[in-house]
């Protein structure tokens, strides 16, 4: 069932590329930009002069360090001369940015696009890349308390785990996966063997947060190389169509609301859902890579594509199908827990890793059942936007 | 292809200072006129998506999206910010729209420049880290005046020449009531104003205010119902400018060449003189019109149109006929929805000038402020 | 920078880079090289004066007074602590307030170790979200007006064993003469016992 027949201009993935995740690369943003377009556009066979749009995201300004940034870092997808203007919607401009490329493409004012999200978090240096995020909060209702941004996250885990009657134990598995998972993501920053009571016992920064559930700080970028259907298979034998797209934005009003499901990663998925024809998610996604900044941010977030029944999530993990050899493989790559977290790099290179895995081409991290249709979500602001993509071989 | 219409706009501000309102309770006000003037539309209901157009160090807020859809009405609806001047909300609503997926996209944005206290540190955080803010310059204009002095001596351009424009369109803006700054100047008294940084004095460069507009864009088959007079947008597109200034030729306004290109050819236009009616370009500094003329083609000898007056009320083009950003003020990046809000008056007859006859196109231009020259065109006609 | 300048630096780094980074997809760095190559450029100075607007000018003034002040829709029946002064959901302008209690159960909680700028607390911070009770009206806990602050008479283990959730907790104020009408008029919410 297709929502919309007028959608003429298919639009395909065609390339994708990351720089290595890492707590401090030596590269500026211009640097990283550059060699994830690079690495992209040579998976695509083609060239910067065959891009004619430019379409980027990264998070806050105040992490790089420069204030109107978008023509500072994508000077390095050679934005320069060309269409080019920067998306930004908090933690959600990952899965976003591919989004806005699709309608630039789809509307035929683009032909190939280059798709770039970069973060350099290094650059906040002093005292750490943290304290950027004292000045997310509402000015005069929240920051005189003081906030932790950690507040936020623990105090819905929290609620999750009080009304989903979830444990710690449960979702610290998450986070044994996703870094285990990275062990075989060339990129990842964060990959490591550790056990449930490693997370248990690592340092407890805002109870119930650990040290060990929460994704790092990084550095990277990451490309795609996003053309339309007629020029697609000049390119590739195996284009990648984007299928749905969809995102929300709920209210700032985060202590107004029920904690425990994300309303606005719902509506997201249902908008991306209707485009792409899927009545019965849990059947009709093969992989996913949602948003994993926290390991109970997976859970959480499956529940709100409707990849799990409410409070379900867990037992599913705990089960092993959403391990890479289960029946709903969920972050293959390692999530942001095992690869990092440069935050809206962070979300491309979901979508770049179901990019090469409904190719066949993700290497040893390969899903072991045969992939179709595969959905990356990213979630940002302060708890607010769901940004969802829905990728179809 | 689905054509895309403008079918309302409303505003807030364009006077000094506001401090009695929050900068959300101005853009509540102007969503309220632009659903209003669109034909009454509510936007939990008809509305399929909302795009703000902000920059976080212009608000103080780490991820200004956040706040951004209480107040359009667009809480848990499609929504999302784009970081850049406001024509390119215009460039992603027209983009959406074409694909067939939305029907109606509201595009807000608002500059509040009385609330930053620090602006010349802010403006200086945008220049380039490792090449630009260590020259550590005395005035943060030090781009915009090399800037000018390059083009004017390319194209012998004289003080005189920038002043008989700026006093011009400082007068024309007195009939616009938005225009607080717009007044009376003599040629004389802008010549005798002492440089702020050469070549540009007071006047040149354009005050700030604080303003918030939204604006309701849809698809052609929703406008004509909700609507007798969509004002379509015909053609728009954005081209980057580098942030390193260096590799640039100062002299020549490369993007809006780029921009304009794109945009003529998309629209059939052969010869903009002729076949458009009125310019609405960015002004916030002076020189910046006189080299959008050239990049566009519109003028080939500056010196002598400005001083023949071919752009002034009964001439062959208006440019800015109601004033431009020197007499309304600067409203950051609220600057190119400005220029459209001011497009549509004229163009659905909402602003007239007596003894000049309505216009059917405009093109309209913006910069980003001060620097880069990223540059986005748009043309609007009805 | 002088050329011996220069020389130094760069045969410093010749370690630390290999080149062709782009093979590798970026130069990672360890935490004593970033320091060395890594020289502050600029601290910005970003100061902004924000302008509370009426709906929270009311509210903070409420706050002198010892009271919580919040808005309330008539047509879908929300009311907004912090006060908004149009209803999200309806879009409609709200200009009715109403007398919100400054009591209230806990919809959850959590013990902070550490501050924002990632300094350990000496004491442990316990911190909730508080869904305030509004005389007459009854929300679910999917949309209900509710504020984040502190709790106090409250120990971690409570928190840990999860029994402070759902517990009634009332504002504990500061005295009259030391409000200025700031959230933090408000010391914390503390848990009735007994």
């Amino acid at each position: 069932m297709r929502f919309n027949i007028y959608v003429k201009n298919r639009v395909a993935v065609v390339g994708a590329g990351l720089t290595l995740f890492r707590r401090r690369l030596l590269e500026t943003p211009q640097e990283m930009v550059w060699i994830a377009s690079k690495k992209a556009l040579e998976q695509a066979n083609m060239d910067f002069r065959d891009i004619d749009c430019v379409i980027s995201g990264s998070a806050p300004d105040t992490f790089d360090g420069v204030h109107m940034k978008g023509e500072y870092y994508s000077e390095g997808a050679g934005s320069y001369g060309k269409l080019h203007f920067r998306v930004f919607v908090g933690g959600g401009t990952g899965v976003f940015v591919p989004v806005a490329g699709w309608w630039m493409v789809a509307s035929g004012l683009c032909k190939k696009a280059l798709i770039v999200a970069e973060e350099k978090m290094s650059s906040a240096a002093d005292p750490h890349p943290q304290a950027v995020f004292r000045h997310i909060w509402d000015p005069l209702i929240e920051k005189p308390l003081n906030p932790n941004l950690i507040w936020i996250f623990a105090l819905e885990m929290h609620r999750y785990m009080h009304k989903c009657g979830v444990s710690k134990e449960d979702i610290a598995l998450v986070a044994v996966k996703n870094k285990a998972n990275a062990l075989d993501n060339p990129i990842a920053q964060a990959a490591a063997k550790i056990t449930v009571e490693d997370v248990l016992k690592s340092e407890p920064l805002v109870y119930p947060v650990n040290r060990l559930d929460i994704s790092p700080v990084s550095d990277g970028a990451g490309a795609l190389v996003m053309v339309s259907e007629d020029v697609a298979r000049r390119y590739t034998d195996t284009p990648i169509w984007v299928e749905g797209v969809g995102f929300a934005l709920d209210t700032t009003s985060w202590t107004n609301r029920e904690l425990a499901f994300p309303v606005y990663v719902k509506t997201a998925a249902e908008m991306a859902y209707r485009m792409a024809g899927i009545e019965n998610p849990m059947k009709q996604i093969d992989v996913a890579e949602p948003y994993d900044p926290f390991d109970y941010k997976e859970l959480h977030h499956m529940e709100g594509l409707g990849l799990a029944p409410r409070c379900k999530a867990a037992e599913l993990t705990k089960g092993g199908v959403t391990q890479r050899d289960g029946d709903l493989p969920i972050n293959p790559s390692g999530g942001l827990l095992g690869v990092g977290n440069p935050i809206a790099a962070a979300g491309l290179m979901k979508v770049a890793e179901i990019f090469w895995q409904l190719r066949g081409e993700a290497g040893k991290r390969q899903v072991r059942k045969p992939v179709y249709t595969g959905l990356a979500q990213a979630w940002g602001d302060l708890m607010q936007i769901g940004t969802v993509i829905i990728l179809r071989r | 292809m689905n054509r895309v219409a403008i079918i309302g706009m409303g505003y807030s501000g364009f006077y000094a200072p506001s401090p009695d309102l929050s900068f959300r309770e101005m853009i509540f006000k102007a969503a309220q006129k632009a659903y209003e003037d669109a034909g009454n539309i509510n936007p939990r209901r008809d509305v399929d998506a909302f795009i703000s157009c902000q920059e976080d160090f212009w608000e103080g807020i780490a991820i200004a999206n956040e706040f951004m859809p209480e107040q359009l009405g667009g809480v848990l609806k499609p929504g999302f910010t784009v970081s850049g001047d406001s024509l390119q909300c215009f460039l992603n609503a027209y983009a959406m729209i074409r694909t067939g997926q939305f029907s109606v996209i509201v595009i807000e944005s608002h500059g509040k420049p009385s609330e930053i206290n620090t602006l010349d540190s802010i403006v200086m955080f945008s220049y380039d880290p490792l090449y630009i803010r260590p020259i550590d310059p005395k005035n943060i204009y030090f781009l915009n005046a090399i800037e000018a002095r390059a083009f004017m001596e390319k194209e012998g351009i004289s003080r005189e020449v920038l002043g008989h424009y700026v006093i011009n369109s400082l007068k024309r803006g007195l009939k616009n009531p938005r225009a607080s700054y717009s007044r009376t100047k003599s040629l004389k008294s802008y010549l005798d104003e002492e440089f702020v940084v050469e070549p540009l004095s007071e006047s040149d460069i354009a005050p700030l205010t604080d303003a918030a507009v939204v604006a309701v864009v849809a698809s052609e088959e929703i406008a004509k119902k909700l609507t007798d007079t969509p004002i379509w947008i015909d053609s728009i597109w954005t081209t980057s400018g580098t942030s390193t200034v260096a590799y640039e030729d100062l002299s020549f306004d490369y993007a809006a060449r780029e921009a304009g290109n794109k945009v003529f050819e998309a629209s059939n236009i052969r010869n903009p003189r002729r076949e458009i009616d009125a310019l609405e370009i960015d002004e916030r500094f002076s020189y910046i019109p006189l080299m959008v003329l050239k990049a566009l083609n519109i003028s080939s000898n500056i010196k002598e149109d400005i001083h023949s007056n071919i752009f002034e009320v009964d001439g062959e083009i208006l440019l800015n006929p109601f004033g431009g950003a020197l007499s309304e003020g600067n409203p950051l990046e609220a600057h190119g929805i400005a220029r459209v809000l001011i497009a549509y008056e004229q163009l659905k007859g909402l602003k007239r000038i007596k003894g000049s006859k309505d216009p059917e196109r405009i093109l309209i231009h913006s910069r980003r402020w001060p620097f880069p020259r990223t540059t986005t065109i748009a043309l609007l006609s009805r | 920078m002088g050329r011996s300048d220069a020389n130094r630096y760069s045969n410093h780094f010749k370690e630390v880079i290999k080149l062709s980074s782009y093979l590798f997809g970026g130069t990672p760095l360890k935490e004593e090289d970033f320091k060395k190559l890594v020289r502050e450029i600029m601290k910005p100075k970003a100061r902004y004066s924000v302008s509370a607007g009426q709906a929270y000018s009311r509210f903070f003034e409420g706050l002198k007074q010892g009271k919580i002040y919040g808005t309330y829709c008539e047509e879908c029946g929300m009311v907004y602590v912090p006060p908004k002064i149009y209803c999200p959901f309806c879009f409609k302008q709200l200009d009715k307030w109403i007398d919100v209690k400054d009591e209230g159960k806990v919809i959850s909680a959590v013990v902070s170790y550490y501050s924002a700028t990632l300094e350990k607390l000496e004491k442990p911070e316990i911190i909730g979200v508080i869904k305030l009770d509004v005389p007459g009206k009854h929300f679910t806990s999917y949309r209900f007006p509710g504020i984040l602050h502190r709790l106090c008479n409250v120990s971690p283990e409570e928190v840990i064993n999860q029994s402070i959730f759902d517990a009634r907790v009332k504002a504990r104020w500061k005295p009259p003469e030391e409000r200025i009408g700031d959230i933090n008029d408000i010391e914390c919410f503390e848990v009735l016992r007994g």
